[in-house]
């Protein structure tokens, strides 16, 4: 099975994540709409961030709002937007709302042999703000001890919450 | 995304296809210079010389960046590398990210089977 994570621009204003998952897709599906379930891998204990809330109303037009915390960091980070599609379990779109020029993303899960292909779709409204998500994510400002946290939050574009 | 690659290839190679903008990117290679300076020493209009800058910059070749009332122009050339690195880092954390999610959709799985 082939289950590498591949990232490709595929364009000006696209970029296409994909990987395969050894299961049915209903049940990604959940692990992706349930919160409970979801705050578990969005954000990898690996990049050493942790939800500090997680709020998800998955139905179109519902809308949702996290907030990561790293213990490098003072100032937490919100992500939010709205959803405005979801065809479970083949299909999830949102908007990220944290960056006025934020991509539309689209999920669709693929199921084929009990083994279900995930393709992760952003859709940016610019060529100009696909390189901007990039150039903000290389400005390498931060220590080295926060690397991962900057490598993780550029590249989700979040913005810092306002306290 | 090999499509993708071979345009932007293609819009490189054509803006390297004329003298001027060789002569642009080579003095750029010494030190930046406003889109000014750059008229002057390849004795061109302002306009001629915008045009030229916005090739190399579509090509990703030049970056410029406006303060003010004067643009600046620079090489770009490390623009590639930037975007490389940045989808390489993008990369880890969907890697991580589905690491994680294997783990639930496993116990999810499990569970099922134990229900039926």
């Amino acid at each position: 099975m082939n289950n590498r994570t591949t990232v490709e621009r595929t364009s000006d204003r696209e970029l296409v994540v994909t990987r395969t998952l050894d299961a049915p897709a209903r049940v990604v599906f959940e692990a992706w709409t349930k919160p409970e379930l979801f705050l578990r891998w969005w954000a990898p204990k690996s990049f050493g961030i942790t939800f500090l809330s997680c709020e998800m109303d998955v139905r179109t037009g519902g809308s949702y709002r996290f907030v990561f915390g790293h213990p490098a960091s003072e100032q937490p980070m919100a992500f939010f937007g709205r959803y405005i599609e979801v065809t479970p379990p083949s299909r999830l779109v949102w908007t990220n709302e944290e960056d006025e020029e934020g991509a539309v993303s689209t999920a669709t899960f693929e199921e084929k042999d009990g083994k279900t292909r995930v393709v992760v779709h952003d859709l940016y409204p610019s060529k100009e703000a696909l390189d901007g998500a990039i150039a903000s994510g290389s400005t390498g400002a931060w220590p080295e001890q926060f690397e991962a946290l900057d490598d993780l939050l550029t590249t989700l574009g979040g913005e810092p919450v306002r306290l | 995304m090999v499509q993708y690659i071979t345009a932007r290839l293609d819009a490189s190679f054509a803006a390297l296809s004329d003298a001027t903008r060789r002569g642009v990117l080579e003095r750029l290679g010494r030190s930046e210079a406003s889109i000014t300076e750059l008229a002057d020493t390849f004795h061109m209009t302002l306009t001629g010389m915008k045009k030229h800058v916005s090739v190399l910059e579509q090509a990703g070749l030049v970056a410029t960046q406006k303060v003010g009332r004067v643009r600046t122009c620079r090489l770009g050339l490390r623009r590639l590398e930037e975007e490389a690195a940045w989808i390489e880092g993008h990369r880890r954390l969907w890697d991580a990210r589905f690491e994680a999610l294997d783990t639930v959709v496993e116990e999810l799985k499990r569970k099922e089977k134990t229900d039926e």
